[in-house]
């Protein structure tokens, strides 16, 4: 069954088409590279799919692991097993790193489970110690004050300690430079794998040296213009999105 | 690395429900003194306590006081205007010897706290309980050694009778009959509330802790509370507060004296969580004599209207005054809350922190009042007052009145305002967690360097309290 399925989706954003007929089907364990210029759509694609209040999805249908998303709440689409890695975090002043990603979990078990705290912070320091985060950062207030590098961080440490279904990593290379962009590729590297499809939604081939994706999509405009293997990012990086503006003129 | 496990310890303390507040027992009273105020009532109250003569003549003078008294509105709210003095029962009490033993207890008034939570506290970390219900006090009692070192905490009404001496030294002093409106209306009709008198050099390690319960509709509850606290004594008293859900308000009026004497510590924490409907008008002041330390840790949460202004009189040289305060407005209700430090001698220290979350409709105000007079040396206060808005419909005030005189002298103030924004309740709940877990983690966020300084049992119970209210801010 596949994990991520997007079929014709129309996205407003205050009243303004910015995402339209928009298919994409992610199966299960795949990585899929999103790639498009500035504006294209491609944050506004993954907010709304994280069912953000301010996209409105007018049209079309998108499901993850068959189950409708479209009329979920954030944190039931959360729950459900999506995880967004976000362009730009929020900052959480006061609460720890250690204590948000708790409640997170905790809010995923059932009334009468209770979370092991010591088996708890162990997986904690593992994932760490794996994106070379240092154990001083759990008691950090969640994003305030980091770095743009340490909030991607931050992001990949989330996910891995929350194991969802499927992550739309929004332009977590962004920010980072050459060291980092390697720990933090490592790190979804070591995540991949039959359980775990990803979006991964960049504007550079670079990332892609080191996540390598199974496949390319081009967005352009709010929709895809072309699909492909890992090679079409190269040949995008060589000619450059106005290559891909003009192919859809002449469509 | 360490510090956060050891704030894991936190979670399994004491499983507190006060979620349960929110419910009564049937009315069943032997001494009611009927609905509406005047020389009657005061009488009725003063002969059911079987008082000397001058407790009733003061009783008598603090009601002509509250007579001639307008109501402050220009002060904070006009809807105070909307407490009908008439239509409210003055005194209720089933009794006015508080049981020793909780098996004692009637058994509506036991089940009362014991859905509350209380005998288990007691047996767990407390070295003494007062249970408040309605007026009087249903249960009082403290571990015996505490006794056998001279240490007194019994009811007010008790405390008159039993300690005279002690009690009228003090009684009065540091909150005049005709501080304001409604510590007038307090001296006229008070009862119940603690009387804590601790010897000079006795440490009470462990809290002394009284609840106040209000049962019946339309009713006021007066506490008094005066708590002595003789040279390098120390105390922590913990008070804690519900009502259930009335159509009709509720008053409650207390006033609390506090005084530590040469070197004596004092440190006084609230955590009340009123239901809507409770007009909450307390007066509550302490006075720290030389190398005295008073800090008051007050945490207002529900009520439809608060008004409290914790303060010391800094009278002794080195004396301490501390007021760290949390104010959460929801929906319908109004927090207006601060800090008076009245500095009267050199070297004399002040520091206010005050938090306030306003949420939804909420209303928070932080109202000060820090005084150095120019002849003073060495006195230094530090005010610090942060408000957090969640939604753009609340509101915040700030009026911090430092009035600081003389060139000896420091202050340092500083006040901010932050919103908790839809971009980071999206965050929060794109990780999974509910919009109302999601803005109880930014309000717990917001104050947590203040919920630091709590006793552990405390900042547990308010985390709790604090989830109650976002629970039922998103509906
Ligand atoms: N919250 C918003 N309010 C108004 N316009 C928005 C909002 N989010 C996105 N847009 C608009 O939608 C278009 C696509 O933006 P975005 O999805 O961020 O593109 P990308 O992530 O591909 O750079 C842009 O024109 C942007 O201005
Ligand atoms: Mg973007």
């Amino acid at each position: 069954m596949s994990s991520l399925d997007i079929r014709n989706l129309e996205i407003h954003v205050e009243g303004k088409p910015i995402v339209k007929d928009f298919t994409l089907n992610v199966p299960k364990g795949e990585v899929h590279a999103l790639m498009g210029p500035n504006g294209s759509g491609k944050s506004t694609l993954a907010k709304a799919l994280a069912g953000h209040e301010d996209y409105q999805i007018v049209a079309g249908e998108a499901s993850l692991n068959g189950q409708n998303i479209l009329k979920m709440e954030v944190d039931e689409i959360a729950r459900a097993g999506l995880f967004m890695a976000f362009q730009y975090p929020s900052e959480i002043p006061g609460v720890s790193i250690a204590n948000f990603i708790r409640a997170a979990l905790t809010a995923r078990l059932a009334d009468n489970e209770e979370l092991d705290a010591a088996r708890y912070y162990r997986r904690l320091y593992e994932k760490m110690d794996l994106l070379k985060i240092d154990r001083k950062f759990t008691a950090r207030s969640v994003n305030e004050g980091f770095s743009g590098g340490e909030k991607k961080r931050c992001e990949i440490l989330q996910m891995a300690m929350l194991q969802p279904h499927f992550a739309i990593m929004d332009e977590t290379d962004s920010g980072l430079d050459i060291d980092a962009l390697k720990i933090v590729s490592h790190g979804v590297n070591t995540m991949r794998g039959p359980d775990l499809g990803i979006l991964l939604i960049t504007h550079y081939q670079r990332l892609l040296d080191y996540i390598v994706p199974d496949k390319v999509h081009v967005m352009w405009d709010g929709r895809i213009v072309r699909s492909g293997g890992k090679e079409l990012a190269l040949e995008l990086e060589e000619k450059g999105y106005d290559w891909v503006k003009e192919e859809v003129a002449v469509v | 690395m360490p510090a956060t496990i050891e704030q894991e310890t936190t979670n399994h303390s004491i499983d507190f429900d006060r979620e349960v507040g929110n419910f009564k027992y049937k009315e069943d009273y032997s001494y009611d003194a009927g609905t509406g105020l005047n020389e009657d009532t005061v009488r009725y109250i003063s002969g059911v306590k079987d008082e000397d003569e001058w407790i009733l003549n003061f009783r008598l003078k603090a009601l002509k006081v509250f007579e001639s008294k307008p109501t402050p509105t220009h002060w904070a709210s006009k809807d105070l205007e909307s407490i009908d003095y008439s239509k409210i029962r003055y005194y209720l009490s089933k009794g006015q010897q508080p049981s020793r033993s909780w098996d004692e207890v009637p058994d509506d008034v036991k089940e009362t706290f014991e859905r509350l939570g209380i005998p288990e506290q007691e047996r767990k970390f407390l070295a003494g309980v007062e249970a408040q219900f309605d007026s009087e006090a249903a249960y009082s009692n403290m571990k015996a050694r505490l006794a056998e070192e001279g240490v007194i905490f019994v009811g007010s009404t008790e405390g008159l009778k039993e300690h005279p001496e002690i009690f009228r030294k003090f009684f009065g002093k540091v909150i005049p009959t005709g501080d304001n409106k409604f510590s007038a209306l307090n001296s006229a009709v008070f009862s119940g509330g603690s009387f804590i008198y601790v010897p000079p050099g006795v440490h009470v390690k462990q809290p002394l802790q009284a609840y106040f319960r209000i049962n019946a509709e339309n009713f006021g509850q007066f506490e008094r509370t005066l708590i002595i606290a003789d040279e390098g004594a120390e105390v922590t008293y913990m008070e804690g507060c519900t009502a259930p859900k009335f159509e009709t308000t509720t008053l409650h009026s207390a006033v609390v004296e506090l005084v530590a004497l040469k070197g004596a510590r004092i440190q006084y924490i609230t955590v009340q969580n009123w239901s809507e409907n409770v007009f909450n008008l307390v007066t509550k002041r302490g006075m720290a004599m030389e190398d005295a330390t008073i800090k008051w840790i007050d945490c207002n949460i529900g009520s439809r209207l608060t008004m409290k202004y914790p303060g010391v009189i800094l009278k002794g040289r080195r004396a301490r005054g501390e007021v760290l305060s949390i104010a959460l407005a929801n929906n319908g209700q109004h927090q207006d809350t601060g800090a008076k430090m009245i500095h009267a001698a050199d070297d004399t220290t002040s520091n206010i922190i005050a938090k306030s979350i306003s949420v939804g409709q909420g209303r928070s105000t932080y109202r000060g009042l820090v005084q150095i007079p120019k002849h003073l040396k060495n006195c230094k206060n530090n005010t610090e007052c942060d408000a957090l808005l969640i939604n753009t419909n609340s509101r915040t005030d700030t009026y911090p009145a430092i009035n600081v005189r003389g060139n000896r002298n420091s202050v340092q103030h500083e006040a901010s305002v932050s919103k908790v924004s839809t971009e980071q309740i999206f965050y929060m709940q794109q990780r999974g967690l509910s919009e109302a877990q999601a803005m109880s983690l930014a309000v717990n966020g917001f104050v947590n360097d203040l919920i630091r300084e709590f006793p552990m049992e405390y900042s547990v119970e308010l985390k709790r309290l604090i989830d109650l209210q976002m629970e039922g801010s998103v509906g």
